[in-house]
This record gives C-alpha cells, sequence and structure tokens, in this order.
C-alpha cells in the first residue's frame, strides 16, 4: 500500500484548537482525525461530522431490554411458577404489573446502557488488545492533535496551521498498513 | 426591549373569563336545582334512562322493584326521609361546582408556585443559561399571589363542600357526624389552623417574589452586583422556606379532602407536577414572545433546555407517582388503598389517561435531542402536559368530592375559562411593565451566548 504523507498540527488548548478547526474548514481543507485528552464540547459539529446515531441504537436496545424483562417476569412468575405474594392476583401479567415495573425499568436502562457502551467500542474498533492508534502520546495528557493528509500543498497548509497557533507541526509519513 | 399586552390579548382574556364566569354560574345554579325534595325522582329519571338505554323491558323492570323495594327498607332507618344513597348523591352534586371551580383554580395557581421555585433555583444555583428567561419567568410568577388568595377564597367558601373535616360536630363525641380519625387529626387540620397556615405560606411566597423582582429590576440600572448578591441570598432562603410550606400546603390543600388517608411522599408528588406545569408554561410563553418577534436574545438551546426539563420532570413526576402508587398498591393495607380503588373504579379514564399524558407522550415525543428545538413540537407537547396535570389535579380532588358523579363539563371547562383568562390578563400585564431582559445579571452575557 502506498504511503501518504499527513501533516500533525499540535495545540496546547481547546479553545485555540476550536478557531483553528473552523479556520481550517473554512479553507476547505478535509481534517482527517483530532485527538484530545478530552471530549471538547462541539468539536464533532466544527469539523463537520456526521451527527451520532448512538441513541438511536440506545433507544432500540432499551426496547430490546423491556421486551426482555416483560417476557422473563412472565416466565419465572406467572407461567413457570406462579407465587403467591401478599396475596395479590398470580396468575395474570397484566394485574400483577406495577411489581414488575422496576424490573422493566432496570433491565431497559441495564440493556441500553451496556449495549450502548458496547457498539461504541465495536464501531470505534477499540476491541481488546488492540494496538493504540494514537500518534502522539502527549495527547493523552494535555496536547490536542490535528491530523491533515497532503496533497502536495505542504507548505500551504504549514503556513495557515501556524497563523492558527499550533505550538507544533510535524510532517509523517504514514504508512496505511499499520491499523 | 419592552412588551405590551396587545388588546386581542386582553380582549381574549376577558372574554375567557366572561365565558368562563357563566359556566361556572349555571353550574351553581344547576346543582342547586336539586334539593331534598327532588332528588328521590330526578335519581329514578337517570335511574330509569340507564335501564331504558341498556337493557330489555323485563330486565328493567325488575330492576326498578328491587331498587323501590331497597328504598322501602331504608326509608325507616334513613332520616330525613332520604335513603343513605340519596344523601350522598345530593351531596355529591352540590359539591361538584366547587370542586370543579376548586381545580381550576389550583391549577393555574399551582403553575405560578412552580415557576417560582424553578426561578429561585436559578438564583441560588447561579445558574449562567436562564437569565435571559427571568423577565418571562417574572411574569408568571405574579400570579402567585392573586392565584393563591383566590384558592383560599374558594376554600373558604365551600367549606365542607370541599373538606369533609369542616363538617359540623366531626369532632364531638356522640355526634351523628363524629370521626374518631378526624378527630385525631384536628390540631392540625382545624379550620383556624388551614386559613393562618395558608395566609403564613402565602405571605412568604409574596414577599420572596416582591423583593426578588424588586432587586431584579434594581440590577438594571445598577452598576454593581449588590442587588444580584442580594437575589442570590434571598433565593436561597426561599427555596428552605418553600420546601417545608410547599409540602404542609399539599397536605392542606390538597390530601386533606381525604382526611383519613395520608402519604408521605405526597409534598414531592405535587411539588413534581407544579414543577413541570411550570416550566412548561415558561416554555410556552417564550416561544410565544418569540414569535412576536421579541426575545430574540433566546436561541434554540435555551429552548432545548427548557424541552429538557419538561422531559425530565415529566419522568420525576411518573416516578414520585409510581412509588407512591406501587407501595400502596403492595402493601394493600385497607385504608391506605381505598384512595386508588375509588379512582380505579371510578376515574379510569382519567387516571389512566393521565399516566399516558404526562408520562408516555413527554416520552415519546421529546426523547429526541432534534424535536426539542422544534417550537410548534414543545407546544404540542405542552398543551398535553399541562391538560395531562390539569387531569392530575381533577384526580386529586374530585374522587374525594363528587365520587362517580365527575364529569368534565360546564362548570369544569368554566373554570378552566375563567382562572386561565385571568391567569393570561395578570401574566401578561406583568410582562408588560418590566423590558424583557433582565440586562443587568451578571450572567447575562452568558446566557445569550449559551449553546448547546
Amino acid at each position: 500500500m502506498e504511503a501518504s504523507k499527513v501533516i500533525h498540527a499540535i495545540y496546547t488548548d481547546d479553545d485555540v484548537l476550536m478557531s483553528a478547526v473552523k479556520k481550517v474548514k473554512a479553507e476547505k481543507h478535509h481534517i482527517e482525525e483530532i485527538y484530545t485528552p478530552f471530549p471538547v464540547h462541539g468539536l464533532d459539529k466544527a469539523m463537520g461530522l456526521a451527527p451520532t446515531r448512538i441513541a438511536i441504537t440506545a433507544f432500540m436496545y432499551g426496547c430490546v431490554g423491556l421486551t426482555v424483562a416483560i417476557v422473563m417476569m412472565n416466565f419465572i412468575m406467572i407461567k413457570d411458577w406462579p407465587q403467591d405474594i401478599g396475596g395479590k392476583p398470580s396468575f395474570s401479567y397484566l394485574e400483577n404489573m406495577p411489581a414488575f415495573v422496576p424490573i422493566m425499568f432496570e433491565l431497559t436502562v441495564f440493556f441500553a446502557a451496556h449495549l450502548m457502551v458496547i457498539t461504541f467500542y465495536l464501531r470505534s474498533r477499540m476491541w481488546p488488545f488492540k494496538k493504540a492508534e494514537n500518534p502522539d502520546p502527549r495527547t493523552t495528557d494535555d496536547h490536542f492533535l490535528m491530523e491533515i493528509a497532503i496533497h502536495n500543498n505542504e507548505s500551504e497548509l504549514t503556513s495557515l496551521l501556524k497563523e492558527t497557533g499550533a505550538v507544533e507541526i510535524n510532517i509523517v509519513d504514514k504508512d496505511e498498513d499499520a491499523h | 426591549m419592552e412588551y405590551k399586552i396587545s388588546n386581542r390579548l386582553r380582549m381574549g382574556a376577558i372574554i375567557m373569563m366572561v365565558l368562563g364566569l357563566i359556566g361556572v354560574a349555571y353550574g351553581f345554579i344547576d346543582s342547586h336545582g336539586y334539593t331534598e325534595e327532588n332528588i328521590t325522582e330526578k335519581l329514578a329519571e337517570e335511574h330509569h334512562g340507564h335501564g331504558d338505554s341498556h337493557a330489555t323491558e323485563a330486565h328493567g323492570n325488575e330492576h326498578a322493584d328491587s331498587g323501590h323495594g331497597e328504598v322501602a327498607s331504608h326509608d325507616e332507618e334513613a332520616h330525613g326521609g332520604l335513603t343513605h344513597h340519596e344523601e350522598h348523591a345530593l351531596h355529591q352534586i352540590h359539591n361538584r361546582p366547587y370542586a370543579a371551580l376548586y381545580v381550576g383554580a389550583f391549577f393555574f395557581f399551582m403553575i405560578a408556585l412552580g415557576v417560582l421555585a424553578f426561578y429561585a433555583i436559578q438564583y441560588a444555583a447561579q445558574a449562567g443559561w436562564s437569565p435571559v428567561l427571568f423577565r418571562v419567568m417574572e411574569g408568571i410568577t405574579s400570579y402567585v399571589l392573586p392565584g393563591g388568595l383566590i384558592v383560599l377564597a374558594i376554600a373558604f367558601a365551600a367549606d365542607s363542600h370541599l373538606f369533609v373535616w369542616l363538617k359540623e360536630g366531626i369532632t364531638e363525641v356522640g355526634h351523628e357526624n363524629y370521626d374518631k380519625l378526624v378527630a385525631g387529626k384536628s390540631g392540625w387540620l382545624n379550620k383556624t389552623g388551614f386559613f393562618i397556615r395558608g395566609l403564613i405560606f402565602l405571605g412568604g411566597w409574596s414577599l420572596y417574589r416582591h423583593f426578588s423582582r424588586k432587586f431584579s429590576i434594581a440590577q438594571d440600572s445598577a452598576d454593581d452586583n449588590r442587588n444580584f448578591k442580594k437575589n442570590f441570598r434571598i433565593s436561597a432562603a426561599f427555596l428552605v422556606f418553600y420546601i417545608y410550606t410547599e409540602s404542609m400546603m399539599s397536605w392542606d390543600w390538597v390530601m386533606s379532602v381525604d382526611p383519613h388517608w395520608f402519604s408521605t411522599l405526597f409534598g414531592w408528588y405535587v411539588f413534581a407536577s407544579m414543577f413541570v406545569s411550570g416550566i412548561t408554561v415558561i416554555a410556552m410563553i417564550t416561544i410565544y414572545l418569540k414569535s412576536k418577534g421579541l426575545l430574540e436574545f433566546v436561541n434554540d438551546s435555551h429552548i432545548h433546555d427548557l424541552a429538557k426539563f419538561m422531559f425530565g420532570i415529566s419522568i420525576f413526576w411518573t416516578y414520585l407517582w409510581f412509588s407512591q402508587f406501587m407501595l400502596i398498591w403492595y402493601s394493600n393495607i385497607p385504608e391506605e388503598v381505598t384512595y386508588f380503588v375509588t379512582r380505579i373504579e371510578h376515574y379510569k379514564l382519567p387516571f389512566f389517561g393521565m399516566l399516558a399524558m404526562n408520562f408516555i407522550f413527554p416520552l415519546l415525543l421529546l426523547m429526541n435531542s432534534d424535536y426539542k428545538r422544534i417550537n410548534w413540537f414543545v407546544i404540542m407537547t405542552g398543551i398535553v402536559i399541562l391538560c395531562g396535570h390539569y387531569l392530575d389535579v381533577f384526580n386529586w380532588i374530585m374522587p374525594a368530592t363528587v365520587v362517580d358523579r365527575w364529569f368534565i363539563g360546564m362548570p369544569e371547562i368554566g373554570a378552566i375559562l375563567l382562572f386561565g383568562g385571568l391567569f393570561l390578563f395578570i401574566v401578561f400585564t406583568a410582562l408588560g411593565k418590566a423590558p424583557l431582559l433582565a440586562k443587568g445579571n451578571p450572567f447575562m452575557k452568558e446566557s445569550e451566548h449559551f449553546h448547546y
């Protein structure tokens, strides 16, 4: 695979980074990726990323959890071994429903939360033992890194990024096979 | 930026009040048409009507016969020539216009009080997002004092029509109305105490409202933050006062209509109801004023946040409602569970309908982040939430006063129109009394630039 060149611009402040992103986007350059030590509010919108669809999956997982709770409680408490607790009607799911609401709620939340996290990891390709893609360890501490692909415009990009307040600019050969 | 109540809105409010007054008057006149003399035939007519439409001729006759037998056997023991059933029905019919009036008055009062609490929280938390909405909130809270006085006045006029513990002789041993449980509670539940407490609650709330509004306006033209700091302090103090008095108010003004029954989280439950209705009204009035080209400093993110509160507090309300319901349903103690038995037996539609409107509707409609920014969506959901919380108040008061003789007819709609008109009139007049931007607030810059 052909190795491509990318430019790494490093910032030390999230506000400077945000205005840099806006300037770079205004010049119609495509930003490959930004590495930050913490989530920067509004960065996704400034970068022009497509909105996340994780909320939709969360809703669907919640519905699955709710269904599992209903089916499970129906089997355990009504069908398999009807239990008489406090003289409540024990052969009808509907009439016992208030007692099951906490379980329905908890399993809805449980399914939505856990499956959402798993989805997020899979979608971000972060499975166990994966090697970090992070190009610079300082981005896990206090630095922000913007990665832009170079298409014969090295000097133009360098001067633009300098203007936006980057403290360090590196040109890196990026081997696509590395991931 | 100035706002003046438009003539159309003022006329609309006045027309609502006049129509409402007619409805309320009709309710009282109609209920006075039922007297001890004619109640027997009127009930028989009702009964007959039912028999005709629902049963065969033979069945109807049989029913009438057994009914007659009952009347005869009861006649000896009942006093005044009325059966117990007829006596109860007569009471319920006479209670209804009072109860309808009270439900409407309390509903609009509770909106204003909920907004007052929300407003105080914004100050106490030094919130940065909301100061652009402060003048809208101050406008709504101007209804706290008149609304509260009206509720108290109706309580005074209705007397034992609403509060059975005010019945004559109910605490006197040996009296025919004697009730041991109510007598045991009479240290708290007595007429003098009720009104003294009511005036203290209202006095405290109105004082806070008066001074916070005063400081807020003074801050507009001040060159330091002294007024803001004062507001911060009185808001924190008010919240402490409020959370105790709101709880006691809910026992007095709502829970005591069923004096045998009690629930320890009732205060919170009433609070959740007034809080969500109040926030909904803030959102609706903000969107209305924005549609008039005012409040251009309010952006989508403010509406988004208000809608998040509508969504969140609706779920909080459901949580409290369900916590109260499930424990009572599960333990099934007779003196507690009768409360819900009455409601499920006679109020199936408003009781479960309210749950759908207050929980399922806001849950599904406002779950999507984008929908919270669409103004007409927030308004539509807001209307459902407000109707749902009206039904909530309906379910608090009606089962104890009219039992199965409820209907949302002339008296109820009349009360909604009457107090709704008054609410709009007072709130929008107050909105016109000060600039719509509380420009002196130290957080105003942050609030104007608020974005999500």
